[in-house]
């Protein structure tokens, strides 16, 4: 009996996961290759570099994730982070906002983020009660919130000096960025989520048989509602960060194929499209794939363009290798 | 005269467990041939290979003298092979007509489809089976019956020479029945010969010359149906001898005749729809009140009112002496009903989830502390009933779809008494399990009844309904029409009660 | 033959009724053009709108075919791209050379996400959104990432100019031919039947015997070859292959879709009903436009995007009520 209760069958596990979790062998392979082949490689400068543009990736890839646990797709996430990120200038450069400094930053940074839960409040409803295909509920944010946000600015490039509001993006804690540990304390919190809490069980349950879940109990309206706004939220954060690092907004560019990156990263990272599981550290496995590849292919001397098709590839050859093992 | 079908030592394996060994059939022209065992004994393995959905591991199938390797259904088709399948494999957006055609249209010059001459060819398929509908409408606006029917008109327009049928009557009322049956005499007069696949026995005496019986992957025996009872069919898909059934029973669930007192649930006049339109019942403690009826007479229904998966439109329930109107199953829960779905597959197990995971689903909110799941709780909890039931996995962590039938039901059992309901209502619960399994099931929900509380029992096996039930309330169309109860529960008082409705229905 | 009922317009409002609202906005759109602009109903002005919308109207419809089986193809507005940038390097060869090679690469790239998601089951979702990438990176590539100009010396550019039997710009004479054609394939083809069938139930079709993998490998492929069209277009209406272009044209398409009641989930749907949908969609635009002539107020183009949103918004709450109320009566 004792057998059944302790953690043993958990650990055997552990060896076949990570035998399966081919996402571990490609990041060996590629940093194995920059070490070798790319230039600089293994210097702090570079590190700096990747990591506060990987972060932006995986804060919204984690809440892609969750989505997707659900059995769900957020298209709106690029839309929601240049939402996001338009109006936190507009906040701060604003008479109160001058006026008031303080409350100017905190204003900046607490009000986009309910703009995004409110947009993750919107997607989720409409896909919780009405009953809508995730796709094409969220496209309508995804269509929208971009002109929402180039309504607000007119369009405009908003620049900005504000070294407080910039630390989101530029700010170094023990040499590390502060979006580096700001992903990493999200990811904790999400991991947390997922396996120890009612919330994440329900989750999973959701994905794995919505109709099961919801005949076992299950609040299935809220848990996909929360899974949205979640997402939401996050790539709020995202667009903020952004525009931190920047210095500037621009409302046409903020987080323009975002979703795809996300999308790709948490596929990459193990979460299965129909549902059911939901890898956070997968996720952010998956962001530094996509950052790697990128700037692997960069640093030595392929064309972005080129990149776009090794992206392609690798979102292919994820998703083939995930449904192989399926069957 | 020469079969028209021979298959023989049919082998198939799924992941190295074998599904069928050494199976054979053998089919004449214009005959109709029953085909019957218990779930799982091979017979939709047979016929899928028959039809080339799945490729046989060994053995021989010869058609019409010729051997076949038939790999698609495309391939079986243009060979002469149709198949109705339980759930229907037709198109229900799409119109009547196309439905019965499609694949074969009517075309002129080649290339267009002849639209009108499709619907004439239609018409006239449906007139013979004495259906007169607009073809042209879609197909899912019409009954299961006239789906069915239009499943049966698309065999003949296709000059199928062998008609499978599975369990063609399980969704059809007594007239339809009579319908089809009609329309299988007629296949058969006209040289077409059916494979005909049916829990209902009496059925098989009706219209089929010739039955095959099979269990655990192989065939038992062929032989005419004249010359054969239900208790010999019944002795040979279990595997047992037909003296012992008759003294012994056929399930666990007999015993407890005590007489109750307290009522736990009162069911006053209740509809959710056209499926349940007026349906009383009430339910003491410590008694299994049987749900009796056709499928499609509402039982199902009755369950979802009461579990809130369906809302009234009418009528009240009473719970433990207060009014009941659960908003959803959540609020079912809470109020102490647990309800095991028939649906397994679709509407129980988590498949990704493990043993653990799928058995606490419904406790989760009892579960919480500070936030989490109590996990110490939890695993305690679940090698209590991994013992208690002897449900049978490597360890708690073992993803559910890896375990069997039988023992997926046993931890879908084990989520409901685990909230400790007052009221279980079981829908089917041992259908495509093993006799095993399906005897300690029988006797798990027994203990459960002794322990004081109530079950609803919902059962297509008449055997099971009679010797568990205190009470069966026999439904038909969606009313709750007469009430059986102990002594003088039988099945063939059971088989009156519902023919007399299906009667008095027309 | 042509079936009766198709044309039974009290049948088409009762089996259709999702596909009515679309209709009843298009005209109520026109009419109220009519009466508020001068030139509303001009020649120039619907030559020019029908025009520019052709390439819309293009991709919608092949996406029409591919959301019929259940399926969405994400890559259209890139795969436009390449075949514009494709056609301006052909254009001086003539038009009677590039398009047809265009159109042929379209199809190349449609045929690459049919063979993915039938033989590598792949998700649709997810292999054309890798074509999209791939695609993109293709066009920015073969282009150096510059607008390619065309030939304007060749016979290229008349594609959008040159009107046939001097009534209509060629681009909408092909583009009307590619609708009936379509309309035709879905109607009165067992191809087009069997796209139906497999939207409305893949595993009933394969039961039934039908070619389901071709159909799956057709839709993907005529999406491909619109999306070429689309970039003739393109690289013709604007003297210039364009690897930049395209971006949510995917969405556009799949609006107008949507908005002409077809099914998101395959087996319901009609050919008229999506470029009924392009054109409300366009429609909406061009309002705007003249609206902003108008001088009343002023809409910058930001608001399109947000009008489009709340359109697509108002148009799906629609569509949700009328099939919560089909599933309550319907079946039972």
């Amino acid at each position: 009996m004792t057998s059944l209760i302790s953690d043993e069958p958990r650990r055997a596990d552990l060896s076949t996961r990570l035998k399966n979790n081919g996402g571990l062998v490609a990041l060996a392979v590629i940093l194995i290759f920059n070490i070798v082949v790319t230039p600089n490689f293994l210097q702090a400068q570079t590190l700096a570099v990747n990591i506060s543009q990987v972060a932006t990736i995986a804060i919204v890839a984690m809440g892609m994730t969750l989505v997707i646990a659900t059995g769900g797709i957020d298209l709106s996430v690029g839309a929601v982070m240049a939402l996001s990120g338009a109006l936190a200038p507009l906040i701060f450069q604003s008479e109160l906002g001058t006026a008031y400094p303080v409350l100017g930053l905190v204003a900046s940074l607490f009000l986009p983020l309910v703009a995004a839960l409110a947009c993750g409040l919107f997607n989720g409803t409409i896909i919780a009660v009405l009953k809508v295909q995730p796709i094409i509920a969220t496209l309508i944010l995804f269509i929208s919130g971009r002109g929402i946000a180039q309504v607000l600015t007119n369009g405009n490039l908003q620049t900005f000096s504000n070294p407080e509001f910039s630390y989101l993006g530029t700010g170094k804690i023990l040499g590390f960025p502060f979006q580096g540990w700001l992903a990493i304390a999200i990811a904790i919190f999400l991991f947390w989520l997922v396996n120890r809490t009612i919330f994440g069980r329900y989750l999973l349950a959701i994905g794995g048989n919505e109709r099961a879940a919801k005949l076992s109990g299950g609040p299935v309206r809220k848990v996909k509602i929360g899974a949205y706004v979640i997402c939401s939220i996050l790539s709020g954060l995202a667009g903020l960060i952004v525009v931190a690092i920047n210095s500037a907004s621009d409302a046409a560019r903020n987080g323009n194929l975002m979703e795809l990156d996300a999308i790709a990263a948490a596929v990459v990272g193990g979460a299965l499209l129909q549902g059911g599981k939901a890898p956070i550290f997968g996720a952010i496995l998956g962001a530094v794939i996509i950052q790697l590849v990128k700037y692997t292919l960069l640093a030595n001397g392929v064309e972005d363009e080129v990149a776009l098709i090794a992206k392609a590839a690798i979102i292919l050859a994820a998703v083939y290798i995930q449904q192989a093992r399926k069957e | 005269m020469a079969p028209l079908l021979a298959m023989s030592g049919i082998a198939k394996h799924f992941a190295g467990i074998p599904a069928l060994r050494g199976a054979s059939l053998e089919i004449s022209p214009g005959e109709v041939h029953a085909l019957i065992g218990q779930n799982g004994a091979g017979k939709s393995t047979l016929i899928k290979i028959l039809t080339g959905l799945y490729r046989r591991d060994g053995g021989e199938i010869s058609l019409a003298g010729e051997p076949s390797h038939l790999t698609s259904p495309r391939e079986a088709q243009q060979a002469g092979i149709a198949t109705i399948y339980q759930e229907l494999n037709l198109v229900p957006l799409r119109s009547v007509s196309e439905n019965v055609v499609m694949g074969q249209e009517p075309r002129t010059l080649g290339l267009m489809i002849n639209w009108p001459e499709a619907h004439r060819r239609t018409r006239e398929i449906l007139a013979r089976f004495g259906i007169d509908i607009d073809v042209t409408a879609p197909l899912g606006s019409f009954s299961t019956a006239i789906q069915q029917l239009v499943a049966i008109a698309r065999a003949v327009s296709m000059d199928a020479k062998l008609v499978i049928m599975d369990e063609p009557t399980s969704s059809l009322d007594s007239s339809e029945v009579e319908i089809l049956f009609g329309v299988v005499r007629e296949l058969k007069s006209s040289g077409v010969s059916v494979l005909y696949v049916s829990h209902f026995l009496d059925e098989l005496f009706q219209i089929c010359d010739r039955v095959t019986v099979m269990r655990d992957g192989q065939t038992v025996g062929s032989r005419s149906i004249s010359g054969t009872t239900k208790l010999d069919l019944i002795a040979a898909m279990l595997g047992r001898n037909a003296d012992e059934i008759a003294t012994e029973g056929l399930t666990e669930l007999s015993g407890g005749d005590a007489s109750f007192e307290e009522v736990v649930l009162d069911v006053e006049r209740t509809a959710t729809g056209p499926r349940l339109s007026d349906f009383s019942m009430t339910l003491h403690r410590g008694e299994i009140v049987g749900l009796g009826g056709l499928l499609g007479s509402g039982r199902t229904e009755a369950a979802r009112s009461l579990f809130g998966v369906d809302q009234l439109t009418q009528g009240q329930m009473t719970l433990k002496g207060a009014a009941f109107r659960p908003a959803d199953p959540s609020a079912a829960i809470r109020a102490g009903i647990g309800f095991l779905t028939e649906d397994r597959k679709e509407e129980g197990i988590i498949p990704h989830m493990s043993v653990r995971e799928n058995l606490t689903l419904a406790l989760l909110p009892a579960l919480r502390r500070n936030g989490q799941v109590d996990r110490q709780a939890e695993r305690e909890l679940v090698a209590g009933f991994i013992a208690k039931l002897g449900i049978k996995t490597a360890h708690m962590d073992q993803p559910i779809r890896e375990l069997s039938g039988g023992n997926q039901q046993k931890v879908l059992l084990a989520r409901w008494l685990a909230t400790r309901p007052d009221i279980l209502i079981l829908d089917e619960p041992t259908r495509g399990v093993d006799v095993g399994a399906k005897r300690e099931i029988q006797s798990i929900i027994r203990s459960f009844v002794d322990e004081g509380h109530a079950v609803i029992l919902i059962s297509s096996e008449f055997e099971e309904l009679v010797e568990g039930a205190n009470r069966i309330v026999v439904m038909h169309e969606g009313h709750a029409v007469s009430e059986l109860t102990n002594p003088g529960i039988t099945e063939n008082a059971l088989v009156k009660a519902l023919a007399h409705h299906e009667e008095a229905g027309r | 033959m042509l079936d009766q009922s198709a044309f039974d317009l009290r049948k088409y409002i009762s089996r259709n009724p999702q596909s009515v609202a679309v209709w009843v906005a298009l005209i109520v759109l026109i009419v109220f053009g009519l009466l508020r602009y001068d030139n509303f109903g001009g020649a120039y002005n619907i030559t020019s709108f029908l025009n520019y919308n052709a390439m819309f109207i293009a991709i919608s419809v092949g996406m029409c075919f591919v959301i019929l089986t259940g399926g969405i193809d994400l890559s259209v507005g890139s795969v436009a791209a390449f075949t514009s940038v494709v056609a301006a390097y052909l254009s001086p060869y003539g038009i009677e050379i590039a398009m047809p090679l265009a159109i042929l690469s379209g199809i190349g790239f449609g045929l690459f996400n049919g063979v993915c998601i039938v033989y590598l089951r792949i998700p649709p979702f997810i292999t054309t959104l890798a074509t999209m990438l791939g695609a993109k990176g293709g066009s920015l590539v073969i282009s150096g990432a510059q607008t390619i100009a065309v030939d304007w010396g060749s016979n290229f550019t008349r594609l959008g100019m040159e009107k046939a039997f001097d009534l209509v710009p060629w681009s909408i004479v092909i583009v009307a031919i590619l609708i009936v054609g379509l309309w035709f394939v879905l109607e009165m083809t067992s191809l087009g039947r069997t796209v139906l069938a497999v939207g409305g139930g893949e595993d009933a079709s394969v039961m039934m015997g039908l070619k389901v993998n071709r159909a799956k490998i057709f839709v993907y492929a005529l999406s491909g070859g619109c999306a070429g069209l689309a970039g003739v277009f393109l690289a013709s209406g604007f003297g210039a292959g364009q690897p930049l272009e395209g971006v949510g044209w995917e969405l556009s398409a799949i609006a107008s879709v949507v908005v002409g009641g077809t099914l998101l989930t395959g087996g319901l749907g009609s050919i008229p009903a999506t470029v009924a949908g392009a054109l409300l969609l366009g429609l909406v635009f061009n309002i705007l436009n003249f609206e902003n002539g108008k001088g009343w107020i002023s809409f910058s183009a930001y608001w399109q995007m947000v009008i489009r949103g709340a359109f697509l918004f108002a148009v799906i709450l629609f569509q949700t009520r009328i099939m919560n109320q089909q599933t309550r009566t319907g079946h039972a």
